[in-house]
């Protein structure tokens, strides 16, 4: 086996040096009750070049995003990556290194981590970002769970329009803590209104969790929100499935957020059917104490040079167990470099025009496909780079007459809203063409 | 030389590199995009003025060969498993093979949509339904759960599990047993599903005794949490006879399987009485760490707790293969989307490409390595518990703390003669613990010349104690204060500074 140096002759002369008759020996410390004495049932072993055959056959059965018509989003979004930033995590120091507990080995996957801590303050208006989470959903569990630790309250208020898996994760996370969670429903406008939300606030609620844009692709009005759970002392956690939005919209930060969330795999990242994915994590200074996750400090060496660290380590679980702000332990360090570089080469110019880029061609097909006969815009409010239709047929009739053309128009709403069950959920990113679009408004006006 | 090779210095140049936050100069460019093909309606007319912003401070303008420049020289400054030896122990650096990044890269794997309809998905879901019977297989266990990102959220998830099916049995319970050998992230958590943890010492032998299991083992114990083989390195032997206690009072026997790779193909944990256990695809399966994470934390269980698995599992029925949503008792959700697909896709490579032989190969070799360091080392260190070891070994500094020379300094030292330190300070249970996992990829060459650096340092320790309390040398920077780091928190680059 190519992975496995050691020969016959290697072993035979390391059993000598053990004092061992067989490699079997080695293993006499199990019960013979327990051995599993016959091979495991998988499949034998394949070449190289085998394996690299059967895994494109297999590739080939899925509609990649290349190759299909797709206005896929709802949380995973196709966006340009520079060449680059696929070459350079490919790197073997940085592919191959473990968690930088020995910083005087592993500056540079530190100080990239440093620099990812930076862009996210920056991309969201926070002040301390972690060194990355595995991704958003559970990231946004993370904070809420964070809030109640803070605030000593028990009350979560979720806007209905947050991504309906972001919200049953935090759910599943605070039912192990006997929280309560109250949803504020969405309006008209597709967005969330701070009357709803003052509804549902009391001297028991944690914080308010509101997703921006929201799940939909309104953008939700931030501030007043803001204002509003702050006047009962609650936390304000911002939650955003589409980063590359922030290269447009006002910060969270600016808008009052005190915890800001979400995927960062849109930032370079691409579809990877859904993973391995970048929760990024940001909140304010005073804070940083109750943060999970590993955090990046910048400090100085014997000789007084500059170096980093993973630091604060008091919060976490190999020093507090079961005391620890959470049970992380793994980041994305990977994705997050990955993010980092697309964000650094995008820089602010670039992210807003990829960002206006979404914004006008979305909102161009928004505009071609109000306009055809039995398809409505659901919603009023502004949008970023996603739209809801309302649809004379059953979305998934029309979604299916779609896929004859190689067209995967949206997802379907019905799955996770009963009311909103005649509804399509469209996203048009920036790697969409002009083309790509009439294509989809000349097979949705056909297939109605 | 065919081992790690004589070090000579750390790279061909080494540079001084700022954060690239200060290369910026205004006007530079590094991004290529499309021009717009659609009306460029201005931003104002789409979205209310008041929600915009004009600017991110701070992030850099900077061209591509920058940006690459750049990195790669942050790259250099980093060790990883490509380099050298890296026995870090309880993390399995086993070589990452290059196969499994180009086929986690094909279109349709990464390019592929997770709300696809299952339909235009089967090729994502036959691997996915695949790597779950192997993984399955290798552990002795009927159905594995996909989702959880990493060893620690596996634990979460099966800590939920637990609760979930006891709970529909009446009670959920209020204790969850750990031994004190356990990883920190087993008391977190059990402490996220609000369990209170009772402590088990482990016996002179270095494995915990069924008696003391015994003792704290009552009606309100929702689990046990073992790690087998533990983090000693060795082999629970009484693993059986536990489970069979914690099961007598209706307990669940959780296996943190963490150090899967020294016993795969041997014997398997559902043979011992475990209901469920986490499988670190960044361990045992290759997954490379990429300087902490992604990972994943697939969590195999015992038929009776299937039905409490995350949502969606994939199952396969008539009409091909598909997410099931529909399981009344899950749960729920810990994750959004189904898995981190392109590290299922990697540890699937890899497990087609060893096969049952060569898994079964993989870990004597890691076993067979971990005793011949042992063996080799016995005598310079002191080896708290000198019998055969599974896939790491744990030696401490009580021989060397005599001349002032502690473990970190042990480890540091390790730097200048090219390796990575082992763990440190880990398990607790042995002061100044040097936990060494050599893996199975590792050359006989490599191992020796690991061992002779380890010799060395022991005798420098005699004789220049203050040589190894100096180190490291050679790297590009020395021991980092990291007192100041938590006192005075610099988390983010800031202009000016």
């Amino acid at each position: 086996m190519r992975y496995i140096p050691n020969t016959e002759q290697d072993t035979r002369a390391m059993l000598a040096a053990i004092g061992a008759g067989s490699v079997d020996d080695l293993f006499s410390d199990i019960p013979e009750s327990l051995r599993l004495r016959r091979p495991l049932k998988i499949p034998a072993a394949v070449s190289e070049a085998e394996l690299v055959r059967q895994l494109k056959a297999l590739a080939a059965t899925n509609a990649d995003a290349d190759s299909w018509n797709s206005f896929l989003g709802a949380g995973s979004y196709d966006h340009f990556s520079p060449a680059i930033a696929n070459h350079l995590i490919q790197r073997g120091e940085f592919l191959t290194a473990y968690t930088p507990y020995q910083p005087e080995v592993s500056q540079g996957t530190l100080q990239a981590l440093f620099e990812y801590q930076t862009a996210i303050c920056q991309l969201t208006g926070m002040e301390v970002s972690n060194a990355s989470m595995y991704e958003g959903a559970s990231a946004t569990a993370e904070a809420v769970l964070m809030a109640q630790r803070i605030s000593g309250r028990r009350q979560i208020v979720v806007a209905r329009s947050v991504h309906p898996e972001y919200r049953e994760v935090a759910r599943t996370y605070a039912a192990q803590l006997g929280l309560t969670f109250v949803e504020v429903p969405f309006a008209e406008s597709g967005g969330t209104e701070t009357d709803a939300v003052q509804a549902t606030l009391g001297p028991d609620t944690a914080c308010v969790l509101v997703q921006y844009p929201n799940f939909f692709g309104v953008v939700e009005d931030l501030a007043p929100i803001a204002e509003a759970a702050h006047a009962v002392g609650a936390l304000f956690i911002v939650c955003s499935a589409e980063p590359v939005a922030l290269g447009l919209l006002k910060s969270p930060g600016e808008c009052g957020a005190d915890l800001v969330t979400g995927e960062g795999l849109p930032l370079g990242g691409g579809l990877q059917y859904g993973g391995p994915a970048l929760g990024f994590f940001a909140t304010r200074e005073r804070f940083v104490r109750h943060i999970p996750g590993r955090l990046v400090g910048q400090t100085v060496d014997r000789d007084g040079r500059t170096g980093y660290v993973l630091t604060l380590a008091t919060r976490e679980q190999h020093i507090r167990r079961e005391k620890a702000t959470s049970n992380i332990c793994t980041s994305e360090s990977l994705i997050a470099l990955l993010a980092t570089i697309s964000l650094v080469s995008l820089g602010p110019r670039g992210l807003r025009e990829m960002a206006l880029l979404n914004l006008r061609k979305a909102a161009f097909a928004k505009q071609r496909l109000g306009k055809l006969p039995g398809i409505s815009v659901r919603f009023s409010g502004a949008t970023f780079n996603e739209f809801v239709v309302r649809l004379k047929k059953k979305p998934n009739t029309v979604l299916a007459q779609l896929r004859r053309k190689r067209i995967v128009g949206g997802v379907g709403l019905d799955r996770w809203y009963p009311e909103l069950a005649d509804c399509l959920l469209c996203c048009v990113t920036e790697q969409k063409t002009r083309e790509q679009i009439e294509a989809l408004t000349a097979a949705l006006g056909g297939a109605r | 030389m065919s081992g790690s090779g004589r070090t000579v210095g750390i790279q061909g140049l080494v540079f001084d590199e700022p954060p690239i936050f200060e290369r910026s100069t205004p006007g530079r460019v590094g991004y290529s995009l499309p021009a717009c093909d659609v009306p460029a309606r201005p931003p104002e007319s789409l979205v209310p003025a008041h929600l915009l912003r004009d600017d991110i401070p701070g992030l850099p303008e900077v061209s591509e060969v920058e940006v690459v420049r750049h990195y790669t020289r942050l790259s250099q400054w980093n060790f990883g498993i490509d380099l050298g030896f890296y026995p870090l122990g309880s993390c399995t650096m086993k070589y990452n093979p290059r196969v499994n990044e180009d086929v986690a890269r094909l279109a349709g794997f990464a390019r592929a949509h997770p709300y696809l309809p299952d339909e235009l998905a089967q090729g994502a879901l036959q691997l996915l339904w695949e790597l779950e019977r192997f993984l399955a297989e290798v552990s002795g266990l009927d159905r594995v759960t996909l989702h959880p990102s990493a060893g620690a959220q596996g634990e979460l998830v099966g800590m939920m599990m637990i609760r979930a099916y006891l709970q529909s049995k009446g009670n959920p319970r209020r204790k969850v047993i750990i031994p004190e050998s356990a990883h920190g992230t087993n008391p977190a958590s059990s402490a996220l599903c609000g369990y209170q943890v009772v402590g088990v010492k482990s016996g002179p032998q270095g494995v915990v005794e069924p008696k003391a299991v015994a003792e704290a083992m009552d009606p309100d114990v929702a689990a046990i949490m073992i790690t087998n083989p533990n983090t000693l390195g060795l082999f629970e032997e009484h693993i059986a006879e536990i489970a069979d206690i914690v099961h007598e009072q209706g307990g669940q026997v959780y296996c943190d399987g963490a150090n899967l790779n020294a016993v795969m193909g041997i014997t398997r944990p559902g043979d011992w009485g475990v209901d469920l256990m986490q499988i670190n695809l960044h361990k045992t399966f290759s997954q490379p760490h990429g300087g902490g994470g992604p990972g994943a934390g697939p969590v195999a269980v015992r038929r009776h707790l299937a039905p409490f698995m995350p949502v969606p599992i994939v199952e396969k029925g008539p009409e091909g293969f598909r997410l099931d949503y529909d399981r009344p008792k899950s749960i729920g959700r810990v994750r959004s989307f189904a898995a981190s697909f392109g590290v299922m896709v990697r540890a699937y490579a890899y497990i087609r490409s060893l096969g049952p032989d060569g898994l079964k190969h993989a870990a004597e070799t890691a076993v067979l390595n971990a005793n011949y360091i042992m063996a080799q080392l016995k005598d310079a260190y002191l080896l708290p518990y000198d019998r055969r070891c599974k896939h790491e070994c744990v030696f401490s500094d009580a021989k060397q703390l005599p001349y002032d020379v502690k473990t970190l300094d042990i480890a540091k030292r390790l730097m200048d003669y090219g390796f990575h330190p082992p763990t440190i300070y880990f398990p607790l249970i042995v002061p100044g613990a040097l936990m060494i996992e050599p893996t199975e990829t590792e050359s006989k060459e490599t191992l020796d010349e690991f061992i002779a650096a380890m010799k060395a340092i022991a005798e420098e320790a005699r004789e220049q104690p203050e040589r190894v309390r100096n180190a490291p040398s050679k790297p590009r920077i020395g021991r980092m204060d990291e007192t100041r780091a938590a006192r005075q928190p610099v988390l983010r680059w800031k202009p000016g500074t």
